[in-house]
């Protein structure tokens, strides 16, 4: 028995958890969440980081197009690392701020997706009945269609709600919707089932015969033990939902060239990539491999570590 | 002494049909399944009643509508002479209701694996907005744990100290009376001791009633002041602990005492008991042992008996004598 | 002397884990003899179900067996792997697990389960072997056999089904059935029906049993000899009168002392302070020390005496007038 008084607090606990000791030992683990970490800390600080601000046209000169990388400009003599575009933007500079806007549409549409699921899931598990057949019947017919349609479907009607003059404004609004609106039926569906386990559990009963009400039983005692599950399918979201918003600004219905994100870059450098200026395509390709490959392998090894049947 | 609590003509059938879509294509009907049927009993103030019988009895679905986490299909439940199923001030209902509390059977299933003991014990007022200072520390101790457990996790306790912490949170809205549904069959023997002595401890400490819901005669012979014995999902024999062990009556009372194992019974050599328990969405006409029963005529088969006084005992027997 | 069934020297089991190896059995030796029932009792934890699984080789890796020796009659089975581990596990050594349902596969009848097991171990034809199958069940009880033959196991209840694994375990003819919590599940009737009929067959057929359980009433009536097992190691091994009525190792007297008996009425129950060590906190000496009330400086410093002639694994064992 242990006369230690203080609580452990919550990081110490995590240090010395299962969870971080296997983090330590998996390799994948370590390389993609250092990835992730470098990736998302260099869009943050894409304005310290970026020789240039790529949307500033006071900072930019014409005669620096289609500058090669590592090569000096046949005009101005500049050297740029990732060589430039067509208007003479820093492609580097534009990975750093197209990546800000990738990853804030894919981490917005998660949450919004995961907030939605989780609401629906808990309440769907939780009371049954018609509620539950209602909710689960809608989730079924969403996923009879491909996710990328029903977000470009979303995508195109609310675009035809707004005004013109809102549209480039609102574009990153209306495409954190359409994600997210594709995306809610997994979060519902594993926590509906986590729910259904969880409910009648005898702590469940516990707190119902204290005369909780159904919302601070959901929200206190259930959510807390359906969270790990809905860790995984976030991180797996994201990583699809970085790549649903890349296909849709590819396709030209996401994000608008005055807000490029990863996507608009590939599809803008898709148009020099026969007449030899691949960097600038190949660049913004690579790093949403990368960002997309390591956020998809955390998320798979989160899935393996939380996994109890596995352990 | 009075009736602290008491259950009149208390009844509960489910509805075990399958899906309706289901019943619709298969041509079937709906199916009932009547796991609690006329059972009538009293709980004295201070006393331990104990309900027994094998799986499928009934014996847990009677606690849960005791504590009101199901509503009886028929029946009355009274508490301290507030009539729970009937009486129509919503705030005498909640104060008959704060005055019970349960135990439960798993103590791995009753604690919520993301809270910390503390928060788990004090629920039961902190939900209803009283003081809590402190609290958990003193029912710790009192449980025969320490105060600075307060501040760790379930996972960091073992079976018995769990079951502990369960009897802590059931105490700490000062309840009166206390249900408890197998508080020790998920336990070690050697656990279940310390576990029985503590909550014979706490009854005379806090003048607790227990209604102790179980299949092991052993706990029920050491802890009970009176029992009724179930089968079925009815009531077959009632009386105290000494008259029921030493001449149980009816029959199936005397064929679950003979199978019980005991300790001092060596290579005992005795005929087995007969039979299983019926299917309880179609159970048995007239008394719902006579399959079973070694004595039944056809009485037995036709007419549900009554509870009826003989000597000390009630018993549910057109034979019993 | 005949040579026993089962004979197990000085077996151990390890588990490496994070905080270190472990030992959930740790240097147990017991034998059991044609048509004997042995009681393995012991509290959650003690290792009593790690032991028959190492017996039957259906350790979950990274447990392992980590010394002693495994003789099953004359020969040694514990270096068997693979296919001759499987040939022997159903030939020689039957299974009956706590649960019903996870030894019946549930695709298949039960007709289907029993001739099959009986064609891959006997040299039998496949409608011999269906005649036996019925004959088999009829054994068990199960009233109808040579109806009930092609049903699935979710046709039958709980107690039926138990009745079908204990045909299944026995079809072959193994010389060693080992039953791991065999009544847990069941209900208190159906308890006393199953035991009744594991006891009747091994007796009849000279088989020997391992009963493995918590429950020391089980002990009492159907085993000849028991033996107590705490913290991965034996306790106490001897005949069940003699184990159960004098107990000389004070965990088996505190055992004993803490179920209800209808003898003590109701005054407080005996208890056993505090609760068995965690196996990565194993106490040095004798691992009953901490809670035992005869502990003195020997069982802190010195290992556990050697169990094999003594009947109980402690240094000062309880005198018969002790323990009244």
């Amino acid at each position: 028995m242990t006369t230690e008084v203080k609580d452990k607090g919550r990081w110490q606990r995590f240090l010395e958890s299962d969870f971080f000791y296997a983090f330590k030992r998996s390799p994948v683990a370590l390389v993609s969440f250092a990835v992730v970490c470098l990736l998302v800390l260099s869009a943050v600080f894409a304005p310290l980081i970026a020789p240039t601000n790529p949307f500033d046209p006071a900072s930019l000169n014409l005669m620096d197009g289609f500058t090669p990388p590592l090569e000096p400009n046949a005009f101005t003599g500049n050297t740029f690392l990732l060589g430039t575009d067509d208007q003479g933007r820093d492609v580097f500079s534009t990975i750093l701020y197209g990546m800000r806007v990738s990853l804030f549409v894919g981490v917005a549409a998660v949450l919004f997706a995961m907030v939605l699921g989780i609401v629906l899931g808990l309440v769907s598990g939780y009371f049954g009945g018609w509620t539950e057949t209602i909710i689960m019947r809608v989730a079924d017919v969403q996923l009879t269609f491909p996710s990328i349609l029903v977000a470009m479907l979303i995508f195109g009607v609310a675009k035809g709600f707004t005004p013109v003059e809102y549209r480039d404004q609102m574009a990153i609004w209306v495409l954190i919707l359409a994600i997210g609106l594709s995306d809610w039926v997994q979060f519902a569906r594993v926590v509906r089932g986590a729910t259904l386990v969880e409910k009648n559990k005898e702590y469940v009963a516990a707190a119902r015969m204290i005369g909780r009400s159904p919302w601070a039983i959901m929200i206190k005692h259930i959510l807390p033990n359906a969270l790990s599950p809905v860790l995984v399918i976030a991180t797996i979201s994201l990583a699809l939902a970085i790549i649903a918003e890349a296909t849709l600004s590819f396709l030209g219905v996401g994000a608008p060239p005055t807000q490029p994100s990863l996507g608009t870059l590939i599809r803008i450098g898709q148009g020099f990539l026969f007449s030899g200026e691949w960097w600038i395509l190949f660049f913004p390709a690579c790093t949403l491999l990368a960002l997309a490959l390591s956020v998809n392998l955390l998320g798979d090894w989160l899935r393996d570590a939380l996994n109890p049947r596995l352990r | 002494m009075s009736a602290y609590v008491t259950v009149r003509g208390l009844t509960r059938v489910f509805d075990v049909s399958k899906p309706w879509l289901n019943r619709v294509l298969e041509g079937r009907k709906k199916a009932f399944l009547t796991a609690v049927s006329d059972v009538d009993f009293e709980i004295e103030e201070r006393t331990t009643y104990a309900l027994v019988g094998e799986s499928g009895s009934g014996k847990s679905t009677i606690g849960k509508m005791l504590v009101g986490l199901l509503n009886p299909s028929e029946g009355n439940v009274e508490v301290e002479g507030v009539n729970l199923m009937t009486e129509a001030d919503a705030d005498r209902i909640a104060a008959s209701r704060s005055n019970i509390q349960m135990i439960f059977q798993d103590p791995y299933a009753s604690l919520n694996p993301r809270w910390r003991v503390r928060d788990i014990i004090v629920e039961p007022v902190a939900a209803q907005g009283g003081k809590t200072e402190g609290l958990a520390e003193k029912l710790l101790e009192q449980v025969g744990l320490h105060a600075s457990d307060a501040g760790k996790f379930p996972h960091e306790f073992s079976g018995g100290q769990r079951q502990r912490i369960c009897i802590a949170r059931s105490l700490a809205s000062e309840p009166r009376l206390i249900v408890c549904d197998e508080p020790t069959s998920a336990l070690d023997v050697s656990v279940q001791a310390q576990v029985l002595n503590l909550m014979s401890d706490l009854k005379d400490e806090f003048g607790l009633t227990y209604l102790l819901i179980t299949h092991d005669l052993t706990v029920v012979r050491h802890m009970a002041d009176r029992i009724g014995v179930l089968y079925l999902g009815r009531l077959v024999e009632e009386a105290d602990p000494e008259t029921l062990f030493n001449t149980p009556k009816h029959p199936y009372t005397q064929m679950l005492l003979s199978a019980a194992p005991r300790m001092d019974a060596f290579g005992r050599e005795v005929p087995p008991p007969q039979g299983e328990i019926p299917d309880p969405i179609d159970p048995p006409s007239g008394c719902a042992f006579h399959p079973r029963c070694p004595i039944a005529t056809d009485v037995c088969r036709k007419d549900r008996p009554a509870m009826r006084a003989l000597a000390a005992s009630k018993v549910a027997c057109h034979l019993a004598e | 002397m005949t040579t026993p069934v089962l004979s197990i020297r000085n077996l151990s089991v390890e588990i490496p884990t994070r905080q270190g190896i472990v030992k959930p059995v740790d240097g147990v030796s017991y034998d059991v003899g044609k048509g004997e029932i042995l009681g393995v009792v012991g509290e959650s934890g003690a290792g009593k179900s790690m032991a028959g699984n190492a017996v039957i080789g259906l350790l979950n890796a990274p447990a392992h067996i980590s010394g002693g020796e495994i003789w099953l009659n004359g020969r040694r089975i514990d270096p068997l792997k693979g296919e001759d581990m499987r040939r022997l596990r159903g030939k020689e050594i039957g299974m009956i697990f706590q649960d019903p349902l996870t030894s019946l596969n549930p695709l298949l009848t039960i007709g289907d389960q029993l001739t099959e097991t009986m064609l891959t171990h006997l040299p039998i034809s496949r409608k011999e072997a269906r005649e036996r199958a019925i004959a088999a069940l009829e054994e068990v009880g199960i009233p109808g056999a040579a109806e009930r033959i092609d049903s699935y196991p979710h046709e039958f209840s709980g107690g039926m089904r138990q009745r079908v694994v204990i045909a299944l375990a026995l079809c072959a003819e193994p010389s060693l059935v080992i039953a791991d919590e065999p009544t847990t599940a069941l209900d208190v009737s159906v308890q006393a029906q199953i035991i009744s009929l594991l006891k009747r067959l091994c007796h009849e057929r000279g088989t020997a049993v391992m009963l493995i359980t918590h429950d020391m009433g089980v002990i009492a009536e159907a085993a000849d000899r028991v033996a107590v097992m705490y913290a991965g190691r034996l306790a106490e091994l001897g005949t069940v009168r003699d184990v159960l009525t004098v107990p000389q190792h004070p965990y088996t007297h505190g055992l004993m002392a803490s179920t209800p008996l209808a003898s003590q009425g109701r005054k407080r129950l005996h208890q056993i302070p505090g609760a068995m060590p965690r196996l990565h906190h194993m106490p040095d000496g004798c691992a009953f020390h901490p809670r035992c009330p005869h502990a003195r400086d020997k069982c802190r410093a010195a290992p556990l005496p050697p169990v094999a002639n003594e009947r109980a694994a402690c240094w000062f064992p309880m005198l018969p007038e002790e323990v009244q």
